[in-house]
């Protein structure tokens, strides 16, 4: 059965409030029956440093991850992970993270491909709830294995694969979220983050450059909806039927954007390229924007 | 060649149980030495890793052939505290010799990868790197001063 929605105000106006929860409800429900809460970070440590109270973790790289091939886990991998965190297939699990909730973003983004109904995230995440000072533990709790069935991962409404990005060109909103640097090709990889390898540098044509930051408030939360449209349907243009593609470098910060356009704006079409910037960047004769060079063909392939 | 301090710690992350190869990273991450005092205040005086996804410095000091280190990094960061600290317990005293003839091939043979990711690990590398360097540098400057 499905936790009690959030009747937060700011949560209210956004197109699915039912895909986040404040600090608030959840120290309120944190300990409800039918709730899992599941921390996904950044740093593969922080779980341990301490958590909030009845968290599990769930590690982008080790849990989400096949570990041989580029891809997420299979149907069967998927049912095991939830199976394995006290997660049912109705249970509503509430993500939350470091990092302005990046890696959060990412398992919600996972779990939607696997067609888990109730899964939202903490407004905020970890920032909010330790800046607020409320409850952390270290005590990692030990669920209960559930019979979480095995479902087929979806792999055509929410993922873009590189194929589809190629076709995308020239049709429908293209969106970068990575830093100015990295769009403009200065960069192929996060200042301050070690180089992951892409071989060339700037950005699929078309594409239009929104940082994800831009849709995050200092203190880790969603901006409210009306600067949300301000930015993507006024200032981008997106029309509600729009099909839009967002991207990054691994797929985690087009993540958080997605979450967005899809949950907050409630645009019905929009695909997280996950392949992102480390494929493109490497990938053999895909046309590459970038200041200072020719501009390609609209959606040639070579 | 590995420094025996180093060589050791490799060993047991090596022939330790999965789990408890993140339990031994969080030690030493909380085992990471707070700065001295004359670094606390000077920050300038330590170099800053760029390949670290995080903040981190990091401080060289040569005495009689015997190099010292002295790491920086915030405590939401713990994995990075972690190599931190790993290199403290495995570094700290080398010699100059020991410390340029260290692979940074062990932090591979841990079997940090499969928790952290391959590409996480580059930050490890990226550290001993930067000792080097600094250890190279200090040594010529004695050298010809």
């Amino acid at each position: 059965m499905p936790a009690p929605l959030d009747n937060d105000q700011k949560l209210a106006r956004y197109a699915h409030p039912e895909r986040l929860v404040t600090t608030a409800w959840l120290a309120e429900h944190a300990r409800d029956p039918g709730i899992v809460i599941a921390e996904s970070d950044e740093d593969v440590l922080l779980y341990e440093t301490g958590h909030i109270p009845g968290a599990v973790k769930i590690d982008w790289h080790a849990d989400l991850n096949d570990q041989l091939t580029r891809d997420y886990v299979d149907a069967e991998g998927f049912a095991r992970l939830m199976s394995s965190k006290g997660i049912a297939r109705d249970t509503t699990v509430v993500l939350y993270g470091d990092n302005f909730n990046w890696w959060a973003a990412y398992a919600l983004w996972v779990c939607s491909l696997f067609g888990h109904a109730d899964v939202r995230l903490l407004d905020g995440g970890r920032q909010r709830w330790t800046a607020e000072g409320r409850p952390m533990t270290t005590e990692v709790p030990t669920p209960t294995p559930t019979e979480y069935p095995v479902v087929p991962r979806d792999d055509t409404t929410i993922r873009a694969f590189k194929d589809d990005v190629l076709a995308h060109i020239g049709t429908g909103p293209l969106v970068d979220v990575r830093s100015p640097g990295e769009y403009s090709g200065e960069l192929t990889h996060m200042a301050d983050y070690p180089q992951e390898g892409a071989l060339r540098a700037g950005h699929i044509p078309t594409a239009h450059s929104v940082p994800w930051r831009r849709a995050a408030n200092d203190d880790g939360t969603f901006r409210p909806l009306d600067e949300l449209q301000a930015i993507y349907l006024e200032e981008l243009g997106i029309r509600p039927g729009d099909d839009v593609v967002a991207y990054c470098r691994i797929g985690e910060r087009s993540s958080h954007t997605w979450f967005v356009l899809t949950h907050l704006l409630g645009l019905p079409n929009v695909r997280n390229y996950d392949g992102s910037w480390v494929e493109w960047g490497n990938a053999v004769r895909v046309p590459i924007e970038r200041p200072g060079y020719p501009t390609p063909a609209s959606g040639a392939a070579a | 060649m590995l420094p025996a301090a180093l060589e050791e710690i490799v060993e047991d992350f090596r022939l330790s149980p999965k789990q408890m190869r993140l339990e031994m990273l969080l030690d030493y991450s909380r085992g990471l030495p707070p700065l001295p005092d004359r670094y606390a205040d000077a920050p300038e005086a330590l170099e800053r890793v760029d390949e670290c996804q995080t903040p981190f410095f990091v401080g060289v000091e040569i005495h009689d052939d015997r190099v010292h280190l002295f790491f920086d990094a915030p405590p939401e960061a713990p994995t990075t505290r972690g190599y931190a600290g790993i290199l403290a317990a495995g570094l700290d005293g080398a010699s100059v010799s020991e410390i340029l003839e260290t692979s940074p091939d062990f932090a591979l043979s841990m079997g940090l990868g499969e928790l952290v990711s391959p590409l996480r690990l580059r930050g490890m590398s990226a550290i001993l790197a930067r000792i080097k360097r600094q250890v190279v540098t200090q040594t010529r400057a004695t050298a010809d001063g």
